[in-house]
């Protein structure tokens, strides 16, 4: 325990985890369950903020920011914005086929699997230590710039400018396939 | 019962947290409720002085009949909002259309749990303050967008293809703007993304961000200012809804109390992005002149200056009850504006009270620097005409993003050459 959790521990934990957790979980059966995709663009919106404010309860206020900033607020806009542009009633009429059920069922019954072995080895602190660790909340920004950019700490800079190099070439592609003449 | 009050009073000798921080539920519900009720207040304000300057402007009265110079002329449009008929269209996406408002109404009201009125007059501290304001308030994009789509209509869906175009297009200029604020907070380590701690660090560098690394403090806030504006959909950039064009584009179909809710989300909006550019270049909470003036004398004199303003607006108030028309007619409306004016009279007199001035000052401050970009809103409005939308591309994309880009560079390196020079004054510096 740091000393700022100490002085004020947090509140309300499980009820605040299983709150987000069920938001996120119906959010999640919305997704695939509308017919209508703007529907299920909305309830993906919210999964998404919903699982930024995991991303609190775990310390992890930047990483929090950076979700809401960037897939609900950029990516899922952009979802939104192309989806609005197709004519919703014909997609709306159109039967909805889904021929995948085999594929379906075996990589949902190896996810349980896999679950369930991560709980089953938990309780025995294989896997993930016991219990909860706590970091300093205040750390979080100061903790993701020394991985990705200290030099001598930064394990993580060489993968970001590579992550960043291939943006950028989508992002040059992406001006090419849209412009007819450069 | 004595646990209760015990709870309550524990927070009080604490002049060194907010209520978020010390984890306080009671201090965070009344500062939430006191945000909550001074922004819907700063809002029908803002409703009033937008009509009234603006027709001074174009040498009119503005409203006059409601009330004293038509003072209750917002409480009336309020009413009348109220009581409307709430339509909503036949071939509208109804629960997308019943949700839309709300999802504007809460991005434009949840970033003010960041704010800081002052070093503890804020709801929480959070560590990733600007980063929360500037995420949540893009939110609002998404009540516009779909706003504009359930309302199954031409002119709503072509407002909100605009507005969605222009503030994805300008979060990004003032993203860069703010980055590069922020890098400025970073030299002399403390550097923070907390709205509080950026505050902090202008006290402590004693300039404000804007007239740091002059010129580059005061390119980063011409961006924002002229980004911020746009983000909001204000005139000189409210093509989303410009009315000579799309009747009032994504919220066309909207009557009653859903369009009253964009139209405070709107105004919200307009303070929060306000006071986000307070905040990071115009030193918050801080009295001008923090530094140069210090000392207990000039700490006094500045501290009587929130009262004395609203003393000076109340003389101003009683100088217009003489000036009104003897008529009979007009007898109510000069014992409102006697009244008007004995509120604000009395308001400065709490705030010039001993134990009241030290505490309001910082509110104060903030507030009035909030207040100057309100007017320039207005002023923006009286003044400019509309960007046509090719223009306001070329604006967003080939100006602000540049300029932004090289911004950063310059001040990253102005900022490390900085540091170097004190390194090597300390001798701390090897090669």
């Amino acid at each position: 325990m740091n000393p700022q959790l100490a002085s004020n521990p947090p509140v309300a934990t499980p009820f605040f985890f299983y709150l987000l957790a069920a938001v996120m979980i119906i959010g999640g059966i919305l997704v695939i369950t509308r017919k209508n995709a703007v529907h299920s663009a909305l309830a993906l919106i919210t999964t998404l903020l919903a699982q930024a404010g995991l991303y609190l309860m775990l310390y992890a206020p930047f990483v929090a920011g950076v979700q809401i900033i960037l897939y609900a607020g950029g990516i899922m806009v952009l979802f939104l914005f192309v989806i609005m542009l197709i004519s919703i009633e014909r997609n709306m009429k159109e039967r909805q086929f889904n021929k995948q059920w085999l594929i379906g069922i075996v990589a949902a019954a190896a996810l349980g699997g896999l679950f369930i072995a991560v709980y089953t080895t938990t309780a025995k602190g294989v896997l993930f230590p016991k219990g909860r660790v706590s970091y300093v909340e205040g750390g979080n920004t100061q903790g993701v710039a020394s991985l990705l950019f200290d030099m001598h700490a930064g394990t993580y800079m060489f993968s970001f400018e590579i992550a960043s190099l291939l943006l950028l070439v989508a992002i040059i592609g992406a001006v090419v396939m849209a412009k007819k003449r450069i | 019962m004595n646990d209760l009050i015990e709870y309550i009073r524990s927070y009080l000798g604490n002049t060194t947290q907010t209520p978020g921080a010390a984890g306080n539920f009671f201090w965070v519900t009344v500062y939430i409720l006191l945000v909550f009720v001074g922004l819907s207040v700063a809002v029908i304000a803002m409703n009033w002085l937008e009509r009234k300057i603006l027709a001074h402007m174009q040498v009119r009265l503005g409203p006059m009949r409601v009330g004293p110079h038509g003072l209750l002329q917002p409480i009336a449009d309020a009413l009348k909002l109220l009581l409307k008929e709430d339509i909503i269209p036949d071939g509208a996406d109804k629960l997308v259309f019943w949700i839309a408002p709300f999802i504007v109404v809460l991005a434009a009201f949840t970033v003010f749990v960041v704010v800081p009125f002052g070093p503890t007059s804020a709801i929480t501290d959070m560590n990733i303050g600007i980063l929360f304001m500037l995420g949540v308030s893009s939110l609002s994009v998404l009540g516009i967008v779909t706003a504009g789509w359930a309302s199954n209509s031409h002119y709503p869906l072509i407002g909100a293809l605009r507005s969605s175009a222009q503030m994805v297009s300008y979060e990004v200029a003032m993203g860069l703007a703010v980055v590069s604020a922020i890098l400025m907070t970073s030299l002399g380590d403390h550097g923070t993304l907390s709205m509080i701690g950026i505050v902090e660090a202008q006290k402590a560098d004693g300039i404000w961000f804007l007239f740091k690394f002059f010129p580059l403090g005061l390119t980063a806030f011409t961006i924002f200012a002229i980004a911020m504006v746009a983000e909001t959909n204000r005139a000189p950039f409210d093509l989303p809804e410009a009315e000579s064009e799309l009747t009032a584009g994504f919220h066309t179909e909207y009557s009653g109390f859903r369009w009253s809710l964009f139209f405070l989300a709107e105004y919200s909006a307009m303070i929060a992005v306000s006071s986000i550019a307070v905040t990071l270049w115009l030193g918050g909470w801080l009295r001008p002149f923090p530094n140069a003036l210090s000392g207990p004398v000039w700490d006094q004199v500045f501290s009587l200056i929130p009262g004395l303003t609203f003393l000076f607006l109340a003389i101003l108030c009683f100088y217009n009850t003489a000036r009104m028309p003897k008529h009979p007619l007009f007898k109510i409306q000069t014992m409102g504006l006697a009244g008007f004016g004995a509120l604000l009279a009395l308001i400065g007199l709490v705030m010039l009270a001993p134990g009241v001035r030290e505490h309001i000052q910082n509110v104060f401050w903030f507030s009035a620097k909030v207040a100057a970009f309100m007017y320039l809103y207005i002023w923006y409005r009286g003044t400019f005409p509309r960007y046509r939308f090719d223009q306001l591309m070329k604006v967003g994309w080939k100006v602000l993003l540049p300029v932004g880009l090289g911004l950063l560079i310059l001040t990253a390196i102005v900022g490390m050459r900085t540091e170097l020079l004190a390194d090597i004054r300390q001798g701390a510096w090897r090669p």
